[in-house]
């Protein structure tokens, strides 16, 4: 479909689609996520949804939304504030109109602003006739009324059922606005709804009804073409940091040739990990729903103790259940992946909001001396590479490894330039089937190289072994309570973590000026403090960044990294717990950028900030 | 996955004691039952590293370290779990798992009872001494109402569980009990639970002599007192089998005297009972409420067994789609090409 207005082109946009949490934001957000995607924008996402799955209809707390930065060049973060904003009610225009950049775009459902949804959003006069939105362009559109008469007709679909297509309306009309092909939602529509036809017919009309109103209404004068972005050569997708997750896992599984067990028990926001592995058991995977997350953990390490790469999945009040089972496996030296997709805490915290303030329970949140490494996803897809690397360690160090992701990183989602599968790193499986000691089998002899010790799986005659949680003799792998052999076992354990540093990339730093400055990220704080950094540099000022994506240990030139600058910031969605690390192990004076509200930084705020201290 | 040589392979008791020096108190009922396991596992007629014990902690958690097979000493209550990922990952392993009255019913009573529902392949013996022994002496949750203990002084306050109820309640398709010193009656119902494909539960009253000795005296030592379930017979018992079971009409048992009551009378044992109230109504019998103690197999039900059931998910999923391709996974959903 062409359009026969005129067209203004734009470098970026920034839209928010805001509603109720019936009414479909999310599944509208990423459909024109997609639409855009396919396009060849740059971009990336930020889904903003309640914990409540129905909250009362128009309520504040009921508001879901779904924000989309897309642009003719890459991008790092979805967005600071919204250019455009689509309100499908009063409560949706009340919770998000105070983050729209002045001389935004306001497009709202006028069909929701009767006089009771306007008093349950707590405005007094309606806002879209009281002058109150004067900084904005707002665009009155009865969505609900031109959707249920654009339906009108088809049999099998009540009044109510057309009126929930409204958000395929927006999204028709955004699709309009924007220059969004709209072939694949036509075909997202028919497969999507394929068991009742009537519906496909009323949402791809709804959704037609929505772009040829753009077309043929004066209140919208033109619309806006954003070019695609220059990208490298290659086949593309969007991925979600969940579903990157997923298939790491997946492709770890390949890599190794390890059956993928997964045990899990349902939380936000890793569920959908658990629920896209369920899907692909013509992979082998196994899912197991376990009856809490202690079992989930358990299963997999018991799948593990038998040869499979065993992962569980979950978020920080699950974790926290996890620790024995994770101190078993420090012990019994078996692998095991922990996906620990943070949110905000402590508690049930806020199940729905990122946060990154699990680092330190990852690390120490065990009884004893319980090393365990860590590897951090800074990116939606690369979320994808963090889940490879968290199985290559434990595989091969025979060790529990964290995997840490992130709210915001889970949900929100990306292009990916799809590698190919030939190029992925090799994970070396390597079981014991001989005895190790003449006619002998010491299970806890260790490889001179790595420190791990055979992975010996019942079925293999002639290495019949007893592990436990009881501390062992060096080599033999017996009980054994003798205090020199205890120390020595610690100090092995804690050996063969530290030693994985000569095993993992060196901490990349990127400083094309030559700063006094170094800002130094880990998680999902990478692209908006990558944004950062370019405005920091477009003001003149010279800085430095580094990100890490191994937390424990961590690489080994970062002791180095940090005392060549002058000043070292360290922005966390935590109080400072990497700071707090770098600190005591590199005697680093680090300063710490933290905030703690639920949602990522802005580069905006970022920029200041890292202004404030190159300056000082 | 390693794979046995497959044949059947000629074993002895002594080639399942691991190296290790058992170490729990002399005169433990646990040496008993390590014996009789230990003679009962050439019957299976598996190779040695087919066969793992997976324990939580206690006492009785210590036996793996006995056997010469695989085996996991992991946490406190979460050996049904362990094993569970285990078994299904690993069907061509005899997978039994060792817990005790605390572990399996306090700590671990969560894991027991889903492992038990999903009927996963693993056997499960329950070394019930009605105490806590490795701790020193606290009540457990099988202990009787009003035990003093260290941790009760004046008396425990906690009525305590019945494990086979518990079991049958959470719907285990095999429930067994078993006796520490009887080797015969023990060595039959670990083959009928070694046959049984599916969770097997078996309790097995063990004497602590250290902390709650002579707890089940008046079976261990009155044998007169042990009701011998056998299926499809009528049950009788006594030294003279002069005593005998009855049902009464709202489904509740009781024991009887056969002289009086008459021998068809009697009800008769059905394991196979496709209601579990029969088994249920047999696991209230007790020494307290009708002078016996029940032992033998309770119920054994065929029934879908969880790891058979996810290895067909797998097989069909397979049939239907093919072997999963990591290419076509990635490149899966909408997709476009920058030249």
């Amino acid at each position: 479909m062409a359009t026969s207005k005129p067209v203004e082109h734009l470098e970026r946009v920034v839209i928010r689609f805001a509603g109720d949490s019936g009414d479909g934001m999310q599944l509208t957000g990423d459909r024109f996520t997609s639409e855009t995607a396919v396009f060849g924008n740059d971009l990336a996402t930020l889904p903003d949804f309640p914990a409540e799955i129905r909250a009362p209809a128009g309520s504040l707390p009921g508001v879901s939304g779904f924000q989309v930065h897309f642009a003719d060049h890459d991008i790092l973060t979805p967005g600071d504030q919204p250019s455009v904003l689509v309100a499908m009610n009063p409560a949706a225009l009340k919770v998000n109109a105070g983050d729209l950049a002045k001389g935004g775009m306001i497009i709202a459902n006028t069909d929701a602003f009767n006089d009771r949804n306007l008093q349950k959003a707590g405005y007094e006069s309606n806002p879209l006739e009281d002058g109150s939105l004067g900084d904005f362009h707002v665009h009155p559109v009865a969505l609900s009324s031109m959707t249920v008469e654009a339906l009108k007709g088809i049999e099998g679909v009540t009044s109510r059922e057309a009126e929930r297509s409204k958000n395929f309306f927006a999204l028709g009309l955004m699709s309009w606005l924007y220059h969004r092909p709209v072939e694949g939602t036509i075909g997202f529509i028919e497969s999507k709804f394929a068991k009742r036809p009537e519906i496909v017919e009323a949402n791809t009309r709804a959704f037609r009804a929505g772009w040829n109103y753009g077309e043929t209404s004066e209140d919208f004068a033109s619309s806006y073409e954003i070019a695609p972005a220059p990208t490298p050569p290659g086949t593309y997708r969007q991925i979600s940091g969940n579903t990157a997750l997923t298939y790491g896992l997946v492709a770890a599984s390949k890599l190794s040739g390890l059956p993928l067990f997964l045990g899990a028990y349902p939380i936000t926001p890793a569920s959908d990990v658990l629920e896209q592995l369920a899907g692909l058991k013509h992979f082998g995977v196994r899912t197991f729903q376990a009856e809490d997350e202690i079992a989930a953990s358990g299963a997999a390490l018991g799948a593990a103790f038998g040869g499979a790469l065993g992962v569980t999945t979950s978020a920080g009040p699950g974790i926290v259940l996890k620790s024995e089972t994770v101190g078993l496996a420090v012990t019994l030296e078996l692998p095991l992946v922990i996906v620990d997709v943070q949110r905000a805490g402590p508690s049930t915290g806020m199940p729905t909001k990122p946060e990154q303030a699990d680092l330190l329970m990852v690390l120490f949140g065990r009884n004893s001396e319980s090393p365990v490494p860590v590897v951090a996803a800074s990116t939606p897809s690369g979320c994808f590479d963090a889940a490879i690397e968290a199985a290559r360690i434990a595989v091969k160090y025979r060790t529990p490894v964290f995997l840490l992701s992130d709210a915001y990183l889970a949900n929100g989602s990306e292009p990916w330039l799809i590698p190919d599968v030939d190029s992925l790193p090799a994970i070396d499986t390597v079981f014991a089937t001989e005895p190790n000691d003449g006619d002998r089998f010491l299970p806890y002899r260790r490889d001179a190289e790595t420190l791990a010790r055979p992975w010996a799986i019942p079925g293999t005659p002639g290495l019949e072994h007893r592990i436990g949680g009881l501390e062992k003799e060096d080599e033999t792998g017996n009980v054994s309570y003798d205090p020199e052999n205890h120390d020595r076992m610690v100090r092995l354990r804690a050996a063969k973590v530290a030693g994985i540093a000569a095993d993992i990339p060196a901490l990349e730093v990127d400083d094309p000026d030559g700063a006094d400055t170094l800002v130094l990220g880990w998680g999902s704080t990478y692209g908006a403090i990558g944004a950062a950094a370019r405005r920091v540099r477009a003001s003149g000022r010279k800085v430095a960044t580094a990100h890490l994506h191994h937390l424990n240990p961590f690489p080994r030139n970062t002791g180095e990294v940090l005392r060549a600058y002058e000043k070292v910031l360290i922005p966390e969605m935590n109080l400072g717990q990497l700071r707090m690390l770098v600190r005591a192990q590199y005697l680093v004076d680090a300063a710490g950028y933290n905030k703690v509200r639920g949602r990522p930084f802005r580069a905006a705020e970022l920029a200041d900030a890292i202004m404030a201290l190159v300056d000082s | 996955m390693a794979e046995g040589n497959g044949n059947l392979v000629q074993l002895t008791a002594k080639d399942f004691k691991s190296d290790q020096e058992v170490r729990w108190c002399p005169g433990c009922g646990d040496y008993a039952i390590l014996n009789v396991i230990q003679g009962f596992m050439p019957e299976l007629g598996l190779s040695r590293e087919r066969i793992v014990f997976v324990s939580g902690i206690g006492c009785a958690a210590r036996f793996p370290y006995y056997m010469q097979t695989y085996g996991m000493h992991s946490i406190h209550g979460r050996a049904p779990a362990i094993a569970t990922g285990l078994a299904v990952t690993r069907p061509d392993l005899s997978v039994w798992v060792v817990t005790g009255d605390g572990d399996a019913l306090s700590i671990g009573g969560n894991h027991l009872i889903h492992a038990l529902r999903r009927n996963v392949n693993l056997k499960i013996l329950l070394f019930n001494n009605r105490i806590y022994g490795l701790t020193k002496g606290q009540y457990s949750p099988t202990s009787e109402l009003g035990k003093v203990t260290k941790s009760t002084p004046l008396g425990s306050l906690d009525h305590p569980f019945n494990p086979l109820s518990v079991a049958i309640g959470a719907e285990a398709s095999f429930v067994a009990r078993a006796l520490d010193t009887d080797k015969k009656g023990l060595t039959e119902v670990l083959g009928a639970a070694a046959r049984h494909r599916g969770s097997a539960f078996v309790e097995i009253l063990q004497n602590c002599n250290i902390y709650n000795d002579g707890a089940f005296d008046v079976v261990r030592e009155n044998k007169g007192n042990r009701i011998y379930l056998q299926h499809g017979e009528r049950i009788r018992f006594g030294e003279e089998a002069e005593r005998g079971v009855q049902q009464y009409p709202d489904g509740s048992l009781r024991v009887v005297d056969v002289a009086e009551a008459g021998e068809n009378s009697l009800l008769a044992h059905d394991v196979a009972h496709p209601q579990a109230s029969l088994a249920f109504a047999l696991s209230r019998i007790t020494y307290e409420t009708d002078g016996a103690v029940p032992l033998g197999v309770f119920r054994a039900l065929e029934q879908p067994v969880y790891d058979d059931l996810m290895k067909e998910q797998l097989d069909s999923a397979r049939e239907a789609r093919g072997e999963g391709e990591l290419h076509a996974l990635l490149h899966s959903g909408d997709t476009w090409t920058v030249t």
